[in-house]
């Protein structure tokens, strides 16, 4: 018995040195990236920084928030991850609201015709064919359109509506309210647990995305992104730094302060950030919504 | 029979006006797509129509298995969804089991946001902090230097090497999803009755005992669905990480199926061969999700959708 403790012992402090290294392994690169944002420019090249800046400066992020096309892009992952966000959410749980009415006579063929599509895929140049007879191709629409509804998405909110205490849903039939009506003001403030997952989800979908950006709009940089013009700087990544200040229309003296080290590192930050400061507090509500969708045990 | 059908559509129009639209989307965005298939069996020219097109069966299919750039590229996409499978597995098991030992519930909590971070970031960022940890000047080298493994200027350039490639993507996946894959067994682990640990300290059963004989068993029919259901994306080794860890040197080891679809089709403008290539994936993957499913519903663990 004593043994076996004495083993126990050596276990906990095992487990929880290894964990806290784990912790070290995952946040090291983005705090690492961190610093050398915040150094300058030129200070960074000499390499050698790990935590901590060594010459602090904030003239790194002055240079992106003034760069127009970076200011443009950023404005336009805003926007298709705001608007993608609240289209797919609100779509996804009117249709699933409605698959989750049991007298509704088109139910199980809308479900199998949105469950079939799991298991196919048109393709990659069958897809962007069809973009470009539909006119999406150089169009923000581009963003949104394809992806209004995910069959993931609907699975995990209808089992939630399913899960709801059918009297409420009476309740609202009794005084009168229509369908719509019992999905507007009954059905959806219900549903916010589940929303808050798929919004989530789509929302890092969204602003996460540069595929779409790379295949529709690669010639029209006034339809890029964030992690677009992220992923184009780190592609030309061991390109001059001659390269990047032409890639740029500031002045060769703002340019002079920055390298391109420096600025992929605070790219990196400005790219990463949003999403970062968001999930934690959507912790609660995302596991849950994991673990109805992905498994039902 | 009809007439009811038909009264009780009107009956519902709401429902229908809130559904059928979604329908109508699905089809055109999911469904019509599948007529570009017909293009794999074409010497497709893009000016001419439909009617126009000359027609060559499975011509393409046809050179694509005795293609030995195709054939490779099969060989990366299974054997990296391979790695990740078996990987992916492993790594998110074993930390679920650690983390469920750890009783200090804020330090749990800790490290569980903590390894959830990296699911959140986009893969062009990963991307960037891998290529930045494994340069020349990296903190992987700095720490072989320090530790006497290798010498100052004998820098390893690891995505330079192509064989070293699998294993970067394999580490890269894991750094990246692990946390967030302990999820579901991490809430399965919550869900065994705490009568069956009573019962095993009864028995005076030690801390890995009771994780071998009560924890993993108890979590058994969840492992069995996700494993089941991974098979069937046996076919789908990723895009994002190979394309933007890859290069001219080690295209050799890093260019899979999807890869190859985006390369012929949109850069060479090969339609019909790119089309051949996404094609032959989705058929072998249908099959896989069809197999996978069908086994699930056996074994009775539980159902996939």
């Amino acid at each position: 018995m004593k043994h076996a403790s004495f083993g126990d012992k050596v276990f906990e402090v095992c487990n929880y040195t290894f964990l806290a290294l784990l912790m070290v392994v995952t946040l090291y690169p983005f705090l690492n990236t961190l610093a050398y944002s915040l150094n300058a420019g030129l200070d960074s090249l000499k390499g050698g920084i790990h935590l901590w800046p060594r010459e602090f400066s904030i003239q790194n992020y002055k240079f992106v928030f003034r760069e127009a096309t970076i200011l443009h892009a950023t404005m336009i992952s805003v926007f298709r991850t705001v608007i993608g966000t609240a289209v797919t959410v609100f779509c996804s749980a009117m249709v699933a609201y409605t698959i989750s009415r049991q007298e509704y006579v088109l139910r199980k063929f809308i479900t199998i015709a949105f469950i079939l599509t799991m298991y196919f895929y048109g393709g990659l140049i069958p897809v962007f064919l069809l973009m470009r007879d539909l006119h999406l191709v150089g169009s923000f629409w581009v963003y949104i359109f394809p992806g209004v509804i995910g069959v993931f998405n609907l699975i995990v909110i209808r089992s939630f509506i399913e899960g709801l205490p059918e009297s409420i849903m009476e309740s609202g039939r009794i005084d009168g309210a229509g369908d719509f009506r019992t999905f507007w003001n009954i059905v959806l403030p219900l549903c916010l647990p589940v929303l808050a997952t798929v919004a989530l989800f789509t929302a890092v979908y969204q602003w996460n995305s540069w595929f779409d950006v790379f295949l529709y709009n690669s010639s029209d940089i006034n339809l890029s992104t964030l992690q677009y013009e992220l992923m184009k700087i780190l592609q030309n990544s061991n390109a001059s730094s001659a390269t990047m200040e032409s890639g740029f229309s500031n002045s060769g003296a703002a340019a002079s302060m920055v390298t391109p080290l420096s600025i992929r590192a605070t790219m990196t930050i400005v790219a990463s950030v949003p999403m970062i400061i968001v999930y934690p507090f959507l912790q609660k509500y995302f596991v849950k919504g994991m673990t109805v969708g992905g498994v039902k045990g | 029979m009809e007439k009811s059908f038909f009264k009780k559509l009107i009956q519902q129009r709401m429902l229908v006006l809130m559904s059928v639209p979604f329908v109508i989307w699905l089809f055109i965005f999911k469904y019509l797509p599948l007529w570009g298939w017909t293009i794999a069996f074409q010497k497709y020219k893009p000016a001419l129509s439909f009617s126009q097109q000359k027609w060559v069966g499975f011509e393409h299919f046809k050179f694509l298995f005795t293609d030995e750039r195709f054939l490779r590229v099969l060989r990366n996409t299974l054997a990296m969804s391979g790695i990740n499978l078996v990987l992916g597995f492993v790594t998110a098991i074993t930390l679920a089991l650690l983390l469920n030992e750890i009783r200090l519930v804020a330090f749990k909590r800790l490290v569980q946001t903590v390894s959830y971070l990296p699911h959140f970031i986009s893969w062009v960022v990963a991307a960037g902090i891998i290529q930045t940890t494994l340069a020349n000047d990296g903190i992987i080298n700095e720490i072989l230097v320090a530790t006497g493994i290798i010498h100052k200027g004998q820098e390893i350039l690891f995505l330079g090497i192509p064989h070293y490639f699998w294993s970067i993507f394999g580490a890269s996946s894991v750094w990246k999803e692990v946390g967030w894959n302990t999820i579901v067994y991490l809430a399965a682990m919550t869900a065994i009755d705490p009568s069956q640990y009573e019962a095993a300290d009864m028995d005076g059963a030690g801390r890995f005992r009771k994780m071998w004989n009560v924890t993993l068993p108890g979590i058994k029919p969840v492992i069995v669905v996700l494993l089941i259901m991974n098979i069937g994306n046996l076919m789908e080794s990723g895009f994002e990480p190979q394309y933007l860890l890859g290069n001219g040197m080690n295209v050799d080891f890093s260019e899979n199926i999807d890869i190859f679809v985006l390369k012929y089709g949109i850069e060479q403008s090969n339609y019909s061969l790119s089309i051949a290539a996404g094609m032959f994936k989705t058929v072998v993957s249908l099959i896989l999700l069809t197999a996978a499913n069908t086994i699930a519903k056996k074994t009775g663990e539980a159902r996939l959708y």
